[in-house]
């Protein structure tokens, strides 16, 4: 299944003011991998991810994403496969109420109502929030509105799941319960993040970036293990492998 | 400055919202002809902000009152005519059933003096020349002003035509006008002053997005005239059609007819008038009181004839109609009230 | 409470109250809607000295509240928050309006205090049944029956965005204001030129997340059309309800019952 692959080659980025955000990405995702992005704020994470579903047109470099690279012409497919969790849940949660936001994508596609009412509940169920379906967006609690935002994704059966910083405004519990649902998906996963310990749990490979480059990519554990390099690019340790504060023992 | 239902009649009501559904259905087909799909959330989130800007209030200099954003000059200003009346619209909907401010039938009204206004007047005929080619800091300044005083002026005399037009308050217009258009005034030159700074604040922090509304100009240099044309025949026939609601002061409005269209023009136009009243009269039939007996005597005949009529309520009918009334209405609170206790078993 | 957070509260509480399940909220909303549209128009449309046939129309709400189980305390507030205009305007019929219509014992009433008084009731009338219809369909269900009356589907788009982003945007401001509160003293800092910038700031916010809500919007495949499924249906239960009451409005816009049944007493009476 080499159809899943999302490759991104010498990638460079400058908003219209002039911040230089993307300055030479490339790396190569295959299917069925789950990945971090990690960086500190204003790293170019969420800038990066704005080209994998064709909302910015690099200036330099190319996106590939499946068998095609990613152009005007195959712009609108790329994003029926590329499912997109932004990063404020407000933002993607547009329509009066849960049913008809995670009904949106599937009526889009021209899907018949029977069609569309059975993958929202499967959507909904999935993410466990399948109770919520009549609820105007605005009643909902942060985690729920990320669950309800990742549904509606789901909704449209992506290929691929990118995500951005999924787990900020979430409370411990409610964070938990997101890791594990996202870890039971057997999608292509790309996650946003500088939540470290969500990244243990959930991704085994890691690419870290600052200001705009590419500062490292390979194993999560490797990486993390680097102090210098994370020290470097503005980052921490996970709390899990640092070590006990009260005992002292690593 | 919302109109009210109370104080409308059907008619009125009725032809402003014809007015009104009109102009939204030809605004909406242009908007969607220009096929600029990222405008669909941008006119949403535009009406929100500009619902949520009127709720932040500021001092006015040395008065210590407060004021707060208007909102139809910003939104034409940001999104070109066509949009910002529809999402002026929008705003005034939600008002109307949210906060019931005017009611359902003044809602065309009112998107007529709020929408209309600055959207097809203030904003092409007055921003946009004053602004011209190459904005200055002077000129934003200046355009915002004039235009937002301009407008609303225009929106606070649509209310007092609508008013003495309907005649249920039976406020003179004269006494009227010189009782809202300086009030407008004062309130026109805030709302201006705070157009102004948002619009410079903007226009400092991120030019580009006001260059964004630069392209709508040439559309509505095209189509204004269309647009006002289109304005002249709705005042015209709401004008005419008006008068033979009229009420019991003829004298204000005929002299809201000779300062709206000049005495001439009303004989001239008669006929044309009397055959679309004619029209109007029969959709309107079932409502008795509008002496709509002789469709051929001249409005202040029907007027003087009204005004004879109406108060000619002799004291024995109003003293059963008051007797009756009261027991009606506890008649209504007591099919409410046995409703209620009907429903309470299946409640509990 | 600030005003910001006041009207937030209104709009939150309205719409709860527009989730319930009574036969009244069931109703498709096309039949409330026009029910009610014929409801305002036959109240507006009798003269300015009618008072006594416009009180059997209070029967409507009277019977909308107790079926649909709404707050009266809550409407009746809300009713009298939003009486200022009408009022206003109206309070002017005594000094314009002042022949003498009919004695009670000495007093002579003017025509301006009946029809001031018959402004205040249609007031009443009017804006009550725009409350009830808010609080018994949804915002939603009230832009579907709009969509399937005939308004364009750009401007019911519209409605249920800026409906859906209202919430969003007025936490943003109160957010915004709260901070000026705080560092504002003596009224300092809440002048025209701070204002201008925090709303500049929310502003420049806003066409942000409307760049943002729109990449969304296109990642679930939107091509300038919104889609949405519909559940309602218009039965029989509709179509009686609209019959039945536009019947009972038409009979009491043309038969004064105020008038015959108070006849009748007096009649009875003597
Ligand atoms: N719309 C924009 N216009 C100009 N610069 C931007 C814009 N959005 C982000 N930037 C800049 O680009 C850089 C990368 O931002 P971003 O991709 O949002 O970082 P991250 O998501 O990693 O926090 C930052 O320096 C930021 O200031
Ligand atoms: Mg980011």
């Amino acid at each position: 299944m080499s159809h899943h692959i999302v490759a991104v080659k010498d990638l460079e980025y400058t908003y219209p003011d002039g911040t230089p955000a993307i300055q030479g990405v490339s790396f190569r995702i295959t299917h069925g991998e789950s990945v971090a992005i990690v960086g500190a704020n204003g790293a170019g994470k969420s800038t990066l991810l704005m080209h994998l579903n064709g909302y910015l047109t690099p200036r330099e470099g190319s996106v590939q994403v499946g068998d095609f690279p990613l152009t005007k012409a195959t712009v609108s497919d790329v994003r029926r496969s590329v499912g997109m969790v932004f990063q404020d849940p407000d933002d993607q949660l547009f329509m009066p109420t849960v049913f008809d936001d995670v009904a949106f994508g599937p009526l889009n596609l021209g899907l018949p109502a029977e069609d569309v009412k059975v993958r929202v509940s499967d959507a909904l169920s999935r993410m466990d929030v399948l109770h919520l379906k009549d609820r105007p967006p605005y009643k909902l609690s942060g985690g729920e509105k990320r669950a309800v935002a990742i549904a509606a994704v789901l909704s449209m059966s992506p290929d691929v799941l990118v995500m951005d910083e999924p787990t900020t405004g979430l409370d411990p519990r409610a964070r938990r319960q997101l890791i594990a649902q996202l870890d039971s998906f057997q999608h292509t996963k790309i996650i946003a993040t500088h939540d470290l310990d969500l990244v243990l749990d959930l991704c085994q490979r890691t690419i870290v970036i600052h200001a705009g480059k590419v500062m490292a990519d390979g194993p999560t554990l490797e990486i993390f293990n680097d102090g210098k390099l994370l020290e470097r690019c503005h980052l921490e340790k996970p709390l899990r492998l640092q070590g006990c504060p009260v005992c002292g023992r690593d | 400055m919302h109109m009210a239902d109370a104080l409308l009649t059907p008619a009125v009501g009725g032809t402003m919202w014809a007015a009104t559904a009109g102009t939204i259905a030809y605004c909406s087909r242009k908007v969607k002809l220009e096929m600029d799909d990222s405008k669909v959330p941008l006119m949403g989130v535009l009406a929100a902000f500009i619902f949520a800007a009127q709720m932040i209030n500021f001092t006015i200099p040395g008065t210590g009152s407060s004021g707060h954003l208007g909102g139809g000059m910003i939104l034409a200003i940001l999104l070109g005519p066509y949009a910002a009346f529809l999402a002026m619209a929008s705003v005034l909907t939600v008002q109307a059933l949210f906060f019931a401010d005017g009611g359902l039938l003044a809602l065309g009204c009112n998107i007529f003096n709020l929408g209309i206004f600055p959207c097809f007047i203030a904003y092409p005929l007055i921003y946009r020349p004053l602004v011209g080619e190459s904005p200055s800091q002077r000129r934003i300044f200046l355009a915002a002003i004039v235009s937002a005083v301009f407008g609303l002026q225009l929106g606070a005399f649509g209310v007092v035509l609508e008013t003495v037009l309907s005649g249920v308050s039976s406020l003179p217009f004269n006494t009227f006008v010189s009782l809202m258009q300086p009030i407008h005034l004062a309130i026109g030159i805030v709302e201006g002053l705070v157009t102004a700074a948002v619009v410079l604040f903007v226009w400092k922090a991120r030019p580009e997005i006001l260059k964004y509304a630069d392209s709508a100009r040439s559309l509505c240099g095209l189509s204004l005239k269309k647009v006002l044309v289109g304005l002249a025949i709705v005042t015209v026939v709401t004008g005419g059609s008006l008068s033979w609601f009229a009420s019991a002061n003829p004298d204000g409005l005929e002299w809201a007819i000779l300062g709206v269209t000049g005495s001439e023009e009303v004989e001239e136009g008669e006929s044309g008038l009397h055959a679309a009243l004619a029209w109007l009269q029969e959709c309107f039939a079932f409502l008795p009181d509008y002496g709509f007996a002789q469709p051929e005597t001249s409005s202040e005949k029907v007027a003087e004839e009204a005004a004879e009529a109406w108060p000619a309520v002799d004291a024995g009918t109003s003293v059963s109609g008051l007797i009756g009334g009261i027991m009606t209405l506890a008649l209504a609170a007591l099919i409410g009230l046995l409703l209620k206790r009907r429903q309470r078993p299946q409640v509990g | 409470m600030s005003r910001i957070e006041t009207a937030f509260f209104e709009i939150g509480s309205l719409d709860t109250l527009a989730g319930g399940d009574t036969f009244v909220h069931r109703l498709d909303p096309r039949a409330k809607v026009v029910t009610t549209l014929i409801f305002i128009c036959c109240v507006v449309s009798f003269q300015k000295y009618q008072l006594s046939a416009l009180l059997p129309f209070f029967i409507f709400p009277a019977v909308l509240l107790t079926t649909a189980q709404l707050p009266v305390g809550f409407l009746l507030k809300k009713l009298l928050f939003v009486a200022p205009f009408a009022f206003f305007i109206g309070v002017f019929n005594p000094f314009f309006d002042q022949t003498i219509l009919f004695h009670v014992g000495p007093v002579g009433i003017s025509g301006g205090w009946v029809s001031f008084a018959s402004i205040m009731l249609r007031f009443c009338l009017t804006i009550s049944m725009a409350l009830i219809l808010i609080a018994t369909t949804s915002f939603n269900g009230v832009c579907m029956a709009l969509e399937k009356i005939g308004a364009p589907r750009v401007f019911t788009v519209q409605l249920l965005l800026l409906h859906r982003y209202l919430f969003v945007l007025v936490g943003e401001a109160s957010r915004l204001v709260k901070a000026r509160a705080l560092r504002s003293f003596n009224g300092r800092g809440t002048g025209m030129t701070v204002f201008g910038h925090i709303v500049g700031q929310l502003l420049l916010r806003t066409l942000d997340r409307a760049q943002r809500i729109h990449l969304a919007m296109q990642c679930r495949g939107f091509t300038g059309e919104i889609h949405q499924m519909r559940l309602f249906r218009f039965g029989w239960h509709e179509f009686f309800f609209t019959l039945a009451w536009s019947a009972v409005f038409l009979i009491l816009r043309f038969y004064n019952l105020s008038q015959l049944l108070g006849g009748f007493l007096l009649e009875f009476a003597q």
